[in-house]
């Protein structure tokens, strides 16, 4: 290591790796940080496949989004204040549920979770990167794109107006003419291009990426969450984009999937939509939980309790929500026999919940809390889950779901999950992850203050649905009448929005202050356990220095725990010749092969730009641009895939291995073997 | 100390405020669509038990968890170093106990709720009545049409009557997008889709007026989409029918017959009024308009002052509907309101 020029560029495919370590400010690191370096400027901004970049902008774009969809539901409730109110035509009110809906769902509850688990994933897993970084920059170009897809139909007085849920007829060409339904259905299909290279990634990553010696039962609980999550989007997006796809076929094209007149069945729209629809909320919740079982251990001053349990319901929670659409659909008609097998199984998918409700609640019994911001997001959390929980077994009770169903009940229900179980989280999360990503620590008294007050307006403003709907108050209506005894409850929950909306507002004003002014943070302010904190804040481009090598759940924690676990956080494998990464077995994470990464490009960008305007074409019925954005499409993917020599892992013929030591001259030999 | 203890007095002080919320709005009991203090009928009052039944559960596992979460948060534990971090095991048993328990709950909840889909799901007797319903944008049609004497058929619109005490199947059908009939007090709501006919079944114990309401969003006037159900003693019923039954008369006296001719001119080509022209298809049949309680869907009451207002002014009352506002010149109201007033 004393050699300090610049190494020739290797272009050996056999190479032992170095062991050493690298500290902070040599010779060496610096030469490391300047491979991962991202260009500053809009070319750094454009072209940058760097996951933090990449999930701080999913956070924040996210987090816009967010406040759009909040702004859309705070002009719902003053429209709903009081009986028979004016303010919005049935129209306006129509588009505002719909696109509140959309916002929330597609817009904000996954894509914030996928910024957290891009920054966090390859740091809690001691990676350099996800397994495609440039994979990882096209799918946030296309979520960016695809919601402005979605939200280009507002100015033009022509947003989606069916409901989120989308349902046929009402949705179609003969009931819905615009554009409207058309920009929601090619939407959908562009932002199921997103999510499902980004599940892909997340996948793979897992599978490869991992640092030498994370078997899987070391993995952080939001690993497992997003990797349920992600194999879950693999396989219920297809079913939603298909159905946009053919919604949008039947309007535009004249076939006739779902026209009655012609022998379609509108139920098929409501089983293909929920067939997805269902496991999505397990997918923008399973991640959320796993923020809170990494983060509120660091709280308590202990690990969680029951590991595997939680993570065995994670995945458990995420098998049963495939077989439990059908209770969306309770008061179609189905037959009861059906009916009882989906609502026992909608009622048994409370058991792996109640196993990491337990569970939180014993790490912090058995704990010794400390008060500080994120804890009490986490704590409200759990109460709220209990809430969203138990109130979703009460609609899973068919008989009883005949009732509440479509009513405000259910929106109260849902409001408990997502807000209780994803914003709060996700809250607590940034004020967790706030020193590691930004090197800052926030206010501690402003923090409080927020929680308290979105804590106490959620509360007041959502916990009173419950009574305006087992008072029968039907969802979706622009306004209702004077003596159905629903005042009372309308006036409550209008109240407490805006109380919630003040609560956000003064988290936004937090975080923006101590972005300028917050105290330095240091690598680990919280002394928490995980790999993420054992670098600088906020971390290098290159993440670790030095491959780590880890031996326990809790590599920080180990020598006080003193249950033996020995990682290896200063030395381990020097991978800079070039940008690199280390490869590991799937299942118990042995070093395997040096992956040689690939440098920032304008691609993923040009082809999100392409694929999003490719969608443009086809909303306006313009064949010959289509057919143009589509080659552009193709001569992007073909600038991605152009071979480059500093990225080949294979050798086109045998060579002579000088690095592989036993069982030489495999040919294309790239063991990298740990003696 | 101090954020523990207002922690814990705000989860116990949020607990007693949302139970008082829930009883106060709860003792006016002036809520027609409420079905969980009020159910009226065998294909009702079951799941309005159950519904105590799981609520009561779900109460108390809230408050259960909030004061585990509570004692959890406040209670007092040695002083230990600074730095010092718990070991991993223990806590095994706040599993075991608490997910077994909530097993337990819940395989409860679970045969209840099967037991009471059973007892809800069929009549226990054969229905004595069937009615088809057909769901349109933004009504509701009803056909009492299950006699072969096609002489004993009517078509009303908005208000079902039954007779106590008798099962009676509803068919229902849609006429454009899906809707759902929903008269909570009598029994839980199904889907109205075009291109299938879905049954349901509803029953009353006692007479009353039962208010329904459509309950899958349908578009611009889903929120004004509700309809009536009454249920009447046999006789009551009875006499009600052979009205519906009667065709309506030749109105008598200039200003009625001028009122007809301006309804044949104006209103014909949707409305239907039997024995008269008026055979419009495409809105509720006005034969025995004046005998209803509500118009417009249960919008307004039936008093002629609404009737002309809602002729006049349907747009500002129900914007997008499919009635249109008429202007009227005052004499051709007068008239107007003179025949109708015969429709009874």
């Amino acid at each position: 290591m004393a050699d300090l020029a610049p190494p020739p560029p290797d272009l050996r495919l056999a190479r032992r790796p170095e062991v050493g370590s690298m500290p902070q400010g040599s010779e060496r690191e610096k030469r490391l940080r300047e491979l991962w370096e991202t260009e500053p400027g809009w070319r750094g901004w454009l072209s940058t496949v760097d996951h933090k970049s990449i999930g701080i902008r999913y956070i924040v774009t996210a987090f816009i989004f967010l406040i759009a969809g909040g702004v859309e539901a705070l002009v719902m409730r003053v429209q709903l204040a009081r009986p028979n109110s004016h303010l919005l035509s049935p129209e306006q009110y129509n588009q505002l549920f719909t696109m509140h809906g959309i916002t929330m769902i597609f817009l904000y509850a996954l894509p914030v979770l996928s910024g957290f688990s891009n920054y966090l994933w390859p740091l809690v897993l001691g990676a350099r990167d996800m397994a495609f970084p440039r994979l990882n920059a096209l799918s946030y170009w296309v979520f960016l794109f695809a919601g402005l897809f979605l939200y280009a139909s507002f100015p033009l007085g022509q947003a989606p107006d069916a409901g989120w849920f989308n349902y046929v007829p009402l949705a179609s060409l003969e009931y819905d003419t615009g554009p409207n339904i058309d920009v929601y259905a090619l939407g959908m299909v562009l932002l199921g291009i997103s999510t499902t290279v980004g599940s892909v990634n997340f996948v793979v990553t897992l599978l490869r990426m991992r640092a030498p010696g994370m078997s899987i039962d070391r993995l952080p609980i939001l690993v497992w969450g997003t990797l349920t999550a992600s194999a879950a989007n693999l396989v219920a997006v297809p079913s939603v984009s298909l159905a946009f796809l053919m919604l949008w076929l039947d309007r535009q094209v004249g076939t006739h999937f779902f026209d009655v007149a012609n022998g379609g069945r509108p139920l098929l729209w409501q089983h293909m939509f929920w067939i997805f629809a269902h496991p999505w909320v397990y997918v923008v919740v399973l991640p959320a939980m796993g923020i809170v079982s990494d983060a509120l251990p660091t709280f308590c001053r202990r690990p969680l309790v029951g590991y595997t349990p939680v993570a065995v319901s994670t995945v458990a929670t995420m098998i049963i929500g495939f077989v439990v659409w059908i209770h969306h659909m309770f008061a179609t008609g189905i037959p009861p026999l059906a009916l009882a097998f989906f609502g026992a199984a909608s009622m048994l998918i409370s058991i792996p919940s109640a196993v990491a409700t337990f569970a939180w609640i014993a790490t912090i019994w058995l704990g010794r809390p400390v008060f500080r911001v994120p804890f009490l997001f986490f704590a409200g959390f759990v109460l709220m889950f209990v809430i969203g929980g138990v109130s979703g077994v009460m609609t899973a009770a068919v008989p009883f779901d005949w009732q509440l169903t479509d009513t405000y009940f259910v929106v109260a229900h849902l409001h408990y999950v997502l807000l209780g179980i994803n914003v709060f989280p996700v809250l607590g999360g940034i004020y967790y992850w706030f020193p590691k990503f930004t090197g800052r620590m926030t206010n501690e008294r402003l923090g409080k203050l927020a929680f308290w007050v979105t804590f106490i307006g959620f509360n007041v403003g959502f916990f009173p649905m419950h009574i305006s709907g087992l008072l029968g108050m039907p969802r979706r209506i622009y306004t209702y009448p004077d003596n159905m005894g629903w005042n009372t409850s309308n006036l409550v929950t209008t109240i407490g929005s805006f109380v919630f909306a003040v609560g956000i507002l003064i988290f936004l004003i937090d975080i923006l202050a101590s972005l300028r002014r917050g105290a330095p943070a240091g690598d680990n302010p919280w002394d928490a356990a995980t790999l993420e904190w054992s670098v600088p804040s906020p971390p290098p481009p290159y993440n670790f220095a030095v491959v780590p090598f880890v031996a326990s759940r809790n590599p920080l924690w180990e020598d006080r725990i003193g249950e033996g676990g020995r990682s290896k956080l200063e030395t381990g494998f020097l991978l800079d010749h070039g940008r690199e990464a280390l490869g590991t077995t799937s299942l118990d994470a042995k070093p395997d092969i040096i992956l040689k990464m690939p440098s920032d490009s304008y691609a993923p960008f040009l082809l999100g730009l392409f694929s999003a305007l490719l969608f443009v074409a086809m909303l306006l019925h313009a064949w010959v641009a289509t057919g143009l954005m589509a080659a552009a499409c193709g001569v992007s993917m073909l600038i991605w895939l152009w071979p480059e020599r500093l990225l080949v892992q294979r050798e086109p013929e045998r060579v002579q291995d000088e690095g592989a030591g036993r069982g030489a001259g495999r040919g294309a030999g790239r063991r990298a073997g740990h003696e | 100390m101090d954020a523990t203890l207002s922690l814990r007095r705000l989860v116990l002080f949020s607990i007693s405020a949302e139970t008082l919320m829930l009883a106060s709005p709860l003792a006016h009991a002036n809520a027609p669509l409420d079905y969980f203090l009020h159910a009226a009928g065998p294909a009702a009052t079951p799941t309005m038990h159950l519904g105590w039944g799981l609520a009561a559960m779900c109460v108390a596992v809230v408050i259960i968890i909030a004061l585990l979460l509570t004692v959890a948060i406040v209670r007092r534990r040695p002083e230990a170093a600074s730095g010092a971090i718990g070991k991993e095991e223990g806590g095994m048993r706040w599993l075991s106990i608490g997910v077994g328990v909530s097993t337990v709950a819940l395989l409860v909840s679970l045969v209840y709720t099967l037991v009471t889909l059973q007892a809800v799901a069929q009549p226990s007797l054969t229905p004595g009545l069937n009615i088809t319903v057909t769901a349109y944008d933004w009504w509701w049609k009803v056909e009492y049409a299950d006699d072969s004497d096609a002489d004993n058929r009517f078509v009303t619109a908005n208000e079902i009557h039954i007779p106590v005490g008798v099962p009676v199947r509803i068919g229902l059908k849609s006429a454009d997008v899906i809707h759902a009939f929903w008269v909570p007090r009598l029994a839980g709501k199904t889907q109205a889709i075009p291109g299938q006919i879905n049954t349901q079944w509803i029953e009353a114990d006692t007479p009353g007026v039962y208010r329904g309401q459509c309950t899958q969003f349908c578009g611009a006037q889903h929120a004004h989409m509700a309809f009536d159900v009454v249920a009447q003693p046999r006789t009551e019923f009875d006499a009600w029918r052979s009205a519906q039954l009667r065709h309506a008369a030749a109105p008598v006296g200039d200003l009625a017959q001028a009122g007809q001719r301006i309804f044949l001119d104006r209103c014909a080509g949707c409305h239907t009024v039997r024995a008269s022209d008026a055979a419009g298809m495409q809105a509720p049949d006005l034969t025995h308009v004046g005998s209803r309680q509500q118009l417009a869907a249960g919008t307004l009451t039936n008093t002629p002052e609404h009737l002309l207002d809602w002729i006049q002014h349907a747009q500002q009352i129900k914007p997008d509907s499919l009635m249109p506002s008429f202007t009227l010149k005052a004499q051709d109201a007068a008239a107007l309101c003179a025949y109708l007033a015969t429709l009874r």
